[in-house]
């Protein structure tokens, strides 16, 4: 049993429905009880979908459990069929159901269904959303892939976006236009769109783009020693994994291209005079693995920041981000406990986060900018306009995304240089954000600071001079001064210690 | 004092009622616990689920309330299940901890969900036993919110219910008002009664654990929710006698809801026109407004809160509507038949749902407002039918006089919007 308040993944079966609900032709029969449709929602309000998920829920009550859950399974799974008329069923279990153990899969044999019906194991009470949606997919490629002929042309498959993916939308529309530029035809986009027997001509590609490995890589594996298709194990996120895919590309198909970098703008952005103000901003990485992993680089690499912490919620990725984040000389935070990751967050003070919605929330609390890399996903994450974070478009949406939370350039001298006015003084906040610019409450400090960290005393006329420090450097500043003190052996800050720790630590 | 007229052409309250059974496309009853926890601000609410459980109330609760909520999940894992770790154990050591961060935390409610009520954790022990170690600063209760057993606001029936058997015993004649309202509602209500001059008035849920709260025979209640089955029969059981009258939604049936209670403590007319007439003043105003664009429209209910009928209700009394079909969860006719006597005759009652079924009477009888859940709206939003999405109705103050017109307003919104959207190029 483990207290839990928000939770970064849903249970296994939401995952098995972001399969479905991405295909098309498919249909889900879930056993679960009532209250279990919750999850309808999630696609219509979160992704706004005009759609209903195509999901036949048994939706058992208590009266049902005396009598014959079985049969009302079957007769779910008979509606559905005639009703929607799919290509092929996917049946399962929600968590409750599991426990009652009336094999979904095996009732479902029974019906003589004359199309192919997918069982699905996802044990709910271990695993999680992205390993539903992984093993979902991998079942399903796994029961109607037909071996085949490949293409004359050179093409692939784009195997991993789900609904409810980040951007997976835009992510697919630009991928599928590098590829283009490559003279490389898409043969499947898969699930995203897919019918069942699109999902049958897969093996007819020459190799397959792993866009999503969290949703696409056990198929992607399975396609690569049964069909005999390479994949592609780097995901095209940032200037330099952009660059890296395309040659991973030529190496797979042998062809040499020449990709037009001309709508590529991120690095003179990242280089012009502006961007100065970015350099070495503490950054904290928190979401899925494969995002983290390629903002971990974005960020190191391309936007010149300093990473000081990362890690990943979904612990199949937990090997790849810790050898990552000891490349990078810092812990790797393996967990789906927000409580940790804001205790980790608190305690690294960082100027920004990129993380998920829930960092966004922990952000807010804590007074620290976020952007927002990757899911689980809010309704906001969905933008109408086009917003890929794949290839050279998406590295430049992604620079905006990460310049957005935070104050610009010029505005931040300003904040520093007159931060004494009542008008534009720290707590008014970023410009560009709205909100109301709220009057300066002038504080005063008659208390003696409390002790900080280790028995550092701040002396009030250093607590009034750190409280001028805008805020967004205020975290930094009384961190390294406080390090500074226990360095040198101090148990009083004064103003000196201040000044002496800036003098210290200026670069 | 203005008694409703009951309709012409009859109510509804005898006519044949379309019962269901399919697909029921509704929430759990734990999503009460999102409104249960604001309201009651001493209570934790602990499930005792799966990761499912905590992935609903935080689904439910759209947009995540970050300041550390009162509720939590307890999710059960393989080892729980498998019987290698006693569940008990695990769940007294979880509530310890809880209680040791929290101790502003003066009631703690077990709720059961679906696995817990399958692998049959004893939840009434378990509340028990741990009253017990937590007495007398903590109150633990128990109570199921499992979708098994309950339908998304009988959640809350279900917690109300059980903390009927744990309010103190009156000999006093008291009115109890029972039913979670908006606190500024509530104030509204209490402030109407008393200035008639009603009184004690005692409120179930408290918003802090008291000793005011008692049930006994001479105790009259009244309720504010049309989902409060079976607290209404708890409280019958302890003594108390029902008021049965309308909910309070609308001009009409705040009105007849307090007169219902005037009647009950001998209030006069005069009285009672001299405390309501300003307030009705306002909500017929406020309603003839905001009713402009429903007017002469049809209303198609889908099962989701029990409020379905007293809304009906208002929406074809007060705002000039037709309803084409009213679809509820479950009918008490104990509860919900007031409202029955008082809606016109003509709409198709049915209690439960076949979804699909349903659908396809919405999309052949084309309603201009389809009142559904959250699951539905945007579908039917993108075949051209303009929709209410029903939890709003939970979540947004809408009872007695001062909400009539925002309530009202909920209703005409879509159709408003709809209307202002031009995106046609100029002629």
């Amino acid at each position: 049993m483990k207290l839990t308040v928000w939770t970064y993944e849903g249970p296994p079966h939401v995952g098995a429905m972001r399969v479905a609900t991405a295909m098309k032709g498919l249909h889900y029969v879930l056993h679960a009880p009532q209250g279990d449709t919750y999850a309808d929602l999630l696609f219509t309000m979160i992704e706004r979908r005009n759609h209903r998920p195509p999901v036949s829920y048994t939706t058992f009550q208590a009266r049902d459990l005396g009598a014959d859950t079985a049969t009302l399974f079957k007769a779910s799974c008979q509606d559905a069929v005639d009703r929607f008329q799919p290509e092929a069923i996917i049946v399962g279990a929600s968590c409750t159901a599991e426990l009652i153990q009336d094999d979904p899969a095996g009732l479902a044999e029974t019906m003589g269904l004359s199309i192919p019906v997918i069982p699905l194991e996802l044990p709910s009470y271990s695993r999680k959303e992205n390993f539903g949606a992984d093993e979902t997919f991998y079942q399903i490629v796994k029961t109607l892939a037909q071996p085949q002929e490949r293409t004359a042309r050179v093409t692939c498959n784009i195997l991993g976006p789900t609904a409810l993916g980040f951007r997976a939308r835009d992510d697919v529309e630009e991928l599928t236009g590098l590829l283009s530029e490559m003279g490389i035809n898409v043969n499947v986009v898969a699930p995203l769109n897919a019918t069942p027997s699109d999902i049958a001509r897969l093996p007819a590609a020459h190799f397959n783009v792993l866009l999503s490995p969290e949703t696409g890589e056990a198929a992607a594996r399975f396609l690569e020693k049964n069909h005999n298709q390479p994949f592609t194990k780097v995901v095209p996120i940032g200037v330099g994994a952009t660059r890296d895919f395309i040659k991973e590309v030529v190496a797979i198909t042998g062809k040499s291209v020449a990709v037009d970098e001309s709508r590529l703008r991120m690095p003179w952005w990242s280089r012009s005079v502006d961007s100065t103000y970015l350099t070495g901003k503490r950054v904290f990485i928190f979401g899925d693995g494969t995002h983290v992993a390629a903002h971990a680089r974005i960020a190191r690499d391309e936007m010149g920041f300093e990473v000081v912490g990362m890690g990943c919620y979904n612990r199949e990725m937990a090997r790849p981000i810790r050898a990552l984040a000891k490349e990078y000389g810092v812990d790797a935070l393996i967990t789906d406990d927000y409580l940790e990751v804001e205790a980790a967050i608190e305690a690294l003070s960082p100027e920004m986060i990129l993380g998920t919605q829930m960092e966004r929330h922990i952000g807010k609390r804590l007074g620290i900018p976020c952007a927002v890399i990757s899911a689980p996903v809010h309704v906001q994450d969905f933008p109408a306009r086009y917003s890929p974070q794949v290839g050279f478009e998406g590295a430049n949406v992604i620079f905006d995304t990460l310049i957005h939370p935070l104050v610009m350039g010029l505005e931040e001298h300003l904040l520093t240089m007159f931060r004494d006015d009542f008008e534009f003084h720290d707590d008014a906040g970023a410009s560009h954000h709205g909100g109301k610019a709220k009057a300066k409450v002038e504080e005063t400090v008659d208390v003696p600071a409390e002790p900080q960290g280790d028995n550092v005393i701040w002396l009030s006329d250093a607590e009034r001079e750190l409280k001028k420090i805008p805020f967004f450097v205020r975290g930094k500043a009384r961190r390294n001064t406080e390090t500074f003190a226990l360095e040198k052996g101090l148990h009083e800050i004064s103003l000196d210690t201040l000044y002496e720790a800036k003098a210290h630590y200026a670069r | 004092m203005n008694v409703p007229l009951t309709p012409a052409n009859g109510g509804c309250r005898t006519a044949p009622i379309l019962k269901e059974r399919g697909q029921r496309e509704v929430f759990c009853g734990l999503t009460g616990i999102i409104w249960l926890h604001r309201k009651m601000q001493d209570a934790f609410f602990l499930v005792v689920g799966s990761r499912t459980c905590a992935h609903l109330l935080q689904s439910a609760a759209g947009v995540m309330i970050f300041a550390e909520p009162r509720f939590g999940t307890a999710i059960l894992e393989e080892q729980d299940l498998a019987g290698m770790a006693d569940a008990h154990k695990e769940l007294d050591r979880e509530v310890a901890r809880l209680l040791a961060r929290r101790p502003d935390i003066r009631q703690l409610f077990l709720v059961g969900s679906c696995p817990s009520e399958v692998i049959k954790i004893d939840l009434a022990r378990a509340a028990e036993r741990l009253s017990q170690v937590h007495a007398p600063h903590v109150r633990v209760l128990n109570y199921s919110g499992s979708g098994i057993e309950t339908t998304f606001t009988e959640g809350e029936d279900a917690c109300l219910a059980s903390m009927v058997p744990v309010l103190k015993d009156t000999k006093a004649r008291e009115l109890l008002v029972v039913g979670a309202l908006p606190d500024v509602v509530e104030d509204q209500m209490v402030s109407l009664l008393t200035d008639m001059g009603i009184g004690p008035i005692r409120l179930l849920p408290a918003r802090r654990i008291d000793d005011t709260t008692a049930v006994g025979e001479n105790t009259v209640f009244a309720l504010t929710q049309p989902f409060l089955g079976d607290t209404h029969a708890a409280l019958e059981r302890r003594g108390a006698r029902h008021l049965a009258a309308p909910f309070p939604f609308g001009d009409e049936g705040t009105t007849a809801w307090l007169r219902t209670i005037a009647t009950e403590f001998g209030v006069s007319a005069e009285t009672f026109e001299a405390v309501t007439a300003a307030p009705r003043a306002r909500a017929r105003k406020a309603i003839a407004q905001a009713a402009e664009a429903l007017r002469g429209k049809s209303v198609f209910f889908f099962p989701d809160s029990q409020l379905e009928i007293p809304l009906a209700r208002f929406l074809t009394r007060e705002c000039g509507m037709t309803a084409i079909e009213v679809g509820s969860p479950y009918i008490h006719d104990a509860l919900h038949g007031p409202d029955l006597d008082l809606l016109p005759a003509g709409p198709q009652i049915s209690e439960g749902q076949d979804v699909d079924k349903q659908l396809a009477r919405a999309r052949a009888a084309r309603p201009d407002l389809t009142v559904c859940g959250l699951g539905l709206a945007n579908p039917l939003e993108a075949e051209g039918l303009s929709t209410k999405w029903a939890i709003e109705l939970v979540f947004t103050p809408v009872h007695f006089y001062e909400q009539a017109g925002d309530l009202a307003g909920l209703f005409s919104r879509p159709l408003r919007r709809k209307a202002v959207l031009q995106m046609e190029a100029a002629e």
